[in-house]
């Protein structure tokens, strides 16, 4: 399963040289691999391994996930103002397949 | 019990509000200082407690921060779906309510009788009434993401206001009935709902801290979950934690055990989505 | 006859509830122990090991962890930690694991940041299969590898849910 329904939370303008928090949540089960299914058979692990955060094109913050964060993975961080641009933020998962999503922010 | 009895009325005496033989006089608990939070007088009405008075700080944070409540991902969900047409009729729900804020206060109510059926109608079986009466869409199965989407965006709308659902008229049968099985012993464990929710709150079983089993909160994210779900659902999951044979979601059983349960917490402010443990 | 074939009735039946207390205590052991196998410190430490290159973190009042002190359920435990850092180009942290002692895998999650962070605080949210402690390693732009650990109790529910 893919990982959908990507949530972000960037100030839309923040003045140069300000630390600002960036928060993000995206919906994925998350599933360990441990668990095992009704039939009895183990569930095969299905989990989102990387987040990443670039700005301008640049990659700014990674994160690797281990099958020990919870579902519906909620990450947050820190970034400081340098000029306007956009953040990108994209979750890969097992399979390869990533969702991507893009918040603006106006620095003066 | 009678220990109890008398710790509550000397917390009662001292003007704490926790019925709670877990609650030590400056008002911590085994999860730390949680009866001291003032947010959790807006949780209280009269003798009722939200069960956000029995939740920990950090699930409290949680769930007042509409960003890191994880539950908003499928609000997000209801409000896509609110605007998109389906069904034989290429209708969709804002085609006949227009904006979402027409439905303040109503979900409130819920559970409500319904003359059509002659029973109670819980929030989600009006909206797969209105999917396949007025939409000629498919009803959405009552743990789906749509309908846990849907019901939570249409709750969020009436979020802070008092629940308040009627048991008058051609619901008292059904109350009554809701009643009976809350008082009902059953399951291998031989245990009623009022043993731990009625009779207990504030105590401890096991490592858990009771509360009084209010619905206010529904569909809440559970941590144990790690997901949105119906209150139908935590119904059935106490009653297989007491062995017994849980009923299915949306049944009349469920269905008028949530009136009684909705009736109980008549008074406190709709939390929906909250985040429980 | 009588009275024999009832003192018999009476020593199967105890037998019988005795064989019952046994069956619960065993399913009640059953439903505290871990699924699987578990990790211990020093898997934790060789975790880290590995990720770091083998450099041993010191301890660093500088690893901040914030942690509720009771997890009132495992599956969904937040957790931040900050590392007091000034995060210039020529000084700041590189990565942050997180690392659960008491886990099936001692692996939680690793942040790398970059200077553009301005500030080294990151939070997510875990999963702990048990009261234990969590250990942070931040590794620093001079190749310091330091950490700081906080123990959270993990509860479960009252039936066992």
């Amino acid at each position: 399963m893919a990982a959908n329904r990507p949530r972000v939370k960037v100030p839309k303008t923040a003045k140069k040289g300000d630390v600002f928090q960036i928060k993000t949540l995206v919906t994925h089960a998350m599933e360990t691999g441990l668990r095992k299914g009704k039939d009895g058979n183990p569930i095969p692990r299905d989990i989102v391994n990387t987040f990443t955060c670039a700005f301008n094109g640049k990659t700014v913050f990674t994160m690797k996930l281990e099958p020990a964060i919870s579902a519906n993975p909620y990450i947050a961080f820190y970034q400081q103002a340098t000029e306007s641009g956009d953040y990108t933020f994209t979750w890969t998962d097992d399979a390869g397949d990533s969702v991507s999503k893009t918040a603006s922010i106006q620095v003066s | 019990m009678r220990h109890l009895g008398t710790a509550f009325l000397g917390l009662a005496a001292a003007g704490l509000l926790a019925a709670a033989g877990a609650v030590a006089q400056d008002g911590s608990t085994a999860y730390g200082d949680i009866m001291n939070d003032p947010r959790i007088k807006d949780h209280i009405v009269g003798d009722k407690h939200s069960g956000f008075v029995y939740a920990t700080l950090a699930t409290r944070d949680m769930q007042e921060d509409d960003f890191e409540n994880p539950a908003f991902t499928w609000v997000s969900l209801g409000e896509e779906l609110w605007d998109k047409q389906d069904g034989a009729m290429g209708k969709s729900c804002a085609a006949c309510h227009g904006a979402p804020e027409s439905l303040r206060g109503v979900s409130v109510v819920y559970p409500k009788y319904r003359e059509s059926t002659g029973g109670m109608a819980a929030l989600e079986h009006i909206v797969n009434e209105c999917r396949t009466e007025r939409m000629g869409a498919d009803p959405w199965k009552w743990e789906s993401d749509q309908m846990l989407g849907m019901t939570a965006f249409v709750k969020l709308q009436s979020r802070g206001m008092p629940i308040d659902v009627s048991i008058d008229g051609p619901a008292r049968p059904f109350f009554e009935s809701g009643r009976d099985f809350f008082f009902q012993r059953r399951g291998q464990l031989d245990l009623a709902c009022n043993m731990c929710h009625e009779d207990h709150p504030g105590d401890m079983i096991r490592a858990d801290l009771l509360s009084y089993g209010m619905g206010n909160g529904f569909p809440t994210y559970r941590l144990k979950w790690q997901k949105l779900g119906s209150l139908h659902r935590r119904f059935a999951g106490c009653n297989k934690n007491i062995r017994a044979q849980p009923y299915a979601r949306g049944s009349d059983e469920y269905t008028n055990l949530e009136l009684f349960v909705m009736w109980r917490s008549n008074g406190l402010p709709s939390e929906a989505p909250a985040v429980r443990r | 006859m009588s009275h024999q074939r009832s003192q018999t009735l009476t020593v199967n039946r105890r037998g019988l509830l005795g064989a019952l207390g046994g069956g619960v205590l065993v399913a009640a052991g059953a439903g505290l122990a871990p699924r699987a196998a578990k990790a211990t410190p020093e898997d934790a430490g060789k975790w880290v090991a590995e990720l770091t290159g083998g450099k041993p973190p010191t301890d660093d009042p500088r690893v901040a962890l914030d942690l509720p002190p009771i997890a009132e359920n495992g599956n969904t435990v937040p957790v931040t930690v900050t590392v007091d850092s000034p995060m210039t180009d020529g000084d700041y942290v590189t990565k942050i694991h997180v690392v659960a002692e008491g886990n099936p895998n001692p692996g939680l999650c690793t942040f790398e940041l970059t200077p553009a962070c301005g500030k080294a605080e990151v939070s997510t949210r875990m999963r702990l299969a048990r009261t234990q402690n969590v250990v942070a390693v931040a590794e620093l732009s001079d190749g310091t590898v330091i950490s700081g650990r906080k123990e959270v109790k993990v509860t479960i529910g009252g039936c066992g849910g």
